[in-house]
């Protein structure tokens, strides 16, 4: 299969049906074609790092997996269902909102601005979904979020409003929340952005960690440090293209494209 | 003590505080004086108790006939009603809006540009129009029949005037007029929530119903309340117009009260004491929500009892003599942290 396909990255050696599997995805923006044939696919329990250069389709690409966006053309299966339609005889059909959200459930995204519900406490945005989406008793949930502020490191600010948290701890609680859902794959899109530089550490940390609990990740980002140590590949891409891929300390360390090179020595 | 210590100090020794050395004295200098400040208090006070005196000296005011028809049964009636209009149009004209609203901002053309003809109509037209168009509805429409269109079966018919009374007809000028105000309230509170937030809750696998009700709406209110605010004490006002129908409110009581004795000013004060003191009770309410639907927006909740006691500081100032000096307030700040 990897060979038949260009520009796959070179993991889908495993007989197990890839976690996220993405073919020759096509977006465009008006005239704007953002994304120009992406293929990819994400074994479970990896971790993948989405580096390049701003406008190079990296976040659109994580959007699509969740159905934020919709794709022109292509194809994107999550635990090996199609993303956004149902294939019958052949023949694709448009899911319902409903069962878009249903899809959605099994994909925990962290977005760049947090995205915490302000009107609600730490602990309130960790159970909002388990109790209102998965119709799961408090008593339980709340357990269970405390459980997971706990992983997070913030276990103490369970009774806090987002506004009285610094970005870092926001993070944190969004990741508690994301997981809270009890997700098969995570999607991180910049998530230490729009910290201080002080506060980036403890969110990668609570990713590290996540990784190492075994969960499939996702990862825009531009901390090439965290993408050489934790990520299992690395994946560049430009211009709506995967530029390269493979072993981080391979395009990382010794990029064989000239593109990536060029982004390295500007990041570094 | 002169004025050119503190800068030597501060440059000899460097920052403040820090070596230990003895403070600067307080800066007593001559303060600017405002003598237009006392000019413009005097003549508002001149004009104000002239006006006051004149009023109260006037033999027409009838302070007696004030306070006999201040707590009378036909007063007291109209007062309910009053009140019974201004909440059940604010609720229908809040549920209804928010229904329009949501019309307003569907993907579904049909249900947007009906929801944006009905905010046309009945935002373009006057609320008197409306109320008399209403109040004459069963001259326009003199039967009200349930059945099927371009049939002759019917189910239900009714004559108009029996199902539309004076007082229906007043609240459903009222709460269709409120709803179109209302609706685009909504709109603009919905639209003023970051739309990462209607992705936050989708990547959750939250339906968009449930992200409207659990997520985008709370927000919103925060944006709707204040203007909805002022909509129900424009409201309350707003029903004196249902005197033209005869709706028996506060306003059409004590106007058939006057027309039939000719006391006018005297009724009339009666009625301002009751729409001023209906609306400053209002704004209780008001502040209650403000407060419930502010919940995470400020680093510090404000409740009822501190907004009071920064409201009675801020009026209760310290006389000149006890008035912390500018260096006694910095050393107790420093002293505090």
């Amino acid at each position: 299969m990897t060979a038949t396909i260009p520009q796959v990255t070179p993991l889908a050696a495993t007989s197990d049906r890839p976690m996220v599997e993405a073919v020759e995805v096509h977006k465009r923006f008006g005239s704007l074609e953002v994304l120009k044939g992406i293929t990819m696919s994400v074994e479970r329990g990896q971790v993948v790092c989405l580096l390049g250069p701003s406008g190079s389709g990296k976040s659109t690409f994580l959007r699509c997996i969740n159905h934020l966006e919709q794709i022109d053309a292509g194809m994107i299966r999550v635990a090996g269902e199609t993303v956004g339609y149902r294939e019958k005889d052949g023949k694709l059909y448009e899911l319902r909102e409903k069962e878009v959200a249903a899809q959605r459930r099994k994909v925990g995204m962290v977005f760049q601005r947090f995205n915490l519900f302000p009107h609600m406490t730490a602990l309130e945005n960790v159970m909002e979904a388990p109790v209102q989406v998965a119709g799961r008793s408090r008593s339980q949930t709340r357990e269970q979020a405390m459980a997971l502020l706990g992983q997070v490191g913030l276990a103490e600010k369970a009774a806090t409003y987002p506004a009285q948290l610094s970005g870092g701890q926001q993070q944190r609680v969004a990741i508690a929340r994301a997981l809270a859902m009890e997700p098969e794959v995570m999607l991180f899109d910049e998530p230490t952005s729009a910290l201080d530089p002080e506060l980036v550490g403890d969110v990668l940390d609570v990713m590290r960690r996540l990784a190492e609990s075994g969960m499939t990740m996702i990862v825009v980002t531009h901390e090439i440090g965290f993408a050489r140590e934790v990520g299992d590949v690395a994946v560049f891409m430009d211009g709506g293209v995967v530029v390269e891929a493979g072993d981080p300390a391979q395009v990382l360390g010794d990029p064989r494209e000239e593109r990536t090179r060029s982004f390295l020595s500007k990041v570094l | 003590m002169t004025a050119t210590q503190p800068s030597a100090t501060a440059a000899s020794e460097g920052p403040q505080g820090s070596s230990g050395a003895a403070r600067p004295g307080p800066i007593e200098a001559v303060p600017v004086r405002h003598p237009g400040r006392w000019i413009a208090a005097i003549v508002v006070l001149v004009i104000g108790i002239g006006s006051l005196s004149s009023i109260l000296q006037n033999p027409n005011l009838d302070l007696e006939t004030v306070g006999e028809y201040l707590f009378k049964p036909l007063t007291l009636n109209g007062v309910l009603i009053t009140i019974w209009l201004t909440v059940a149009s604010m609720i229908m004209g809040v549920f209804g809006g928010i229904l329009v609203a949501v019309m307003r901002l569907s993907p579904n053309p049909v249900l947007s540009v009906a929801a944006m003809l009905f905010i046309w109509v009945f935002r373009g037209t006057p609320l008197l129009l409306q109320l008399i168009f209403w109040g004459f509805i069963g001259a326009f429409i003199p039967k009200i029949v349930v059945g099927i269109p371009f049939t002759s079966i019917e189910f239900w018919s009714f004559t108009t005037s029996d199902l539309i009374p004076a007082t229906v007809a007043a609240l459903l000028a009222l709460g269709l007029n409120e709803m179109a105000y209302a609706a685009e309230i909504v709109r603009a509170g919905i639209q003023s929530v970051d739309p990462g937030q209607t992705e936050a809750a989708h990547s959750l696998g939250m339906s968009p119903a449930k992200t409207l009700r659990r997520i985008v709406l709370p927000q919103a209110m925060r944006v709707i309340i204040p203007p909805m605010g002022n909509e129900t004490i424009t409201m309350l006002k707003s029903t004196s117009l249902v005197a033209i129908v005869a709706g028996d409110d506060l306003m059409s009581n004590i106007r058939e009260a006057y027309t039939q004795n000719y006391k006018i000013i005297p009724l009339l004060i009666v009625a301002a004491i009751w729409y001023l003191a209906l609306t400053s009770i209002l704004s209780i309410p008001q502040m209650w929500l403000e407060r419930r639907y502010g919940r995470g927006f400020s680093a510090i909740r404000p409740t009822l009892g501190s907004r009071v006691s920064t409201f009675t500081q801020s009026i209760a100032l310290p006389s000149r003599a006890t008035r912390p000096t500018r260096t006694e307030r910095a050393s107790k700040k420093e002293s505090a942290s």
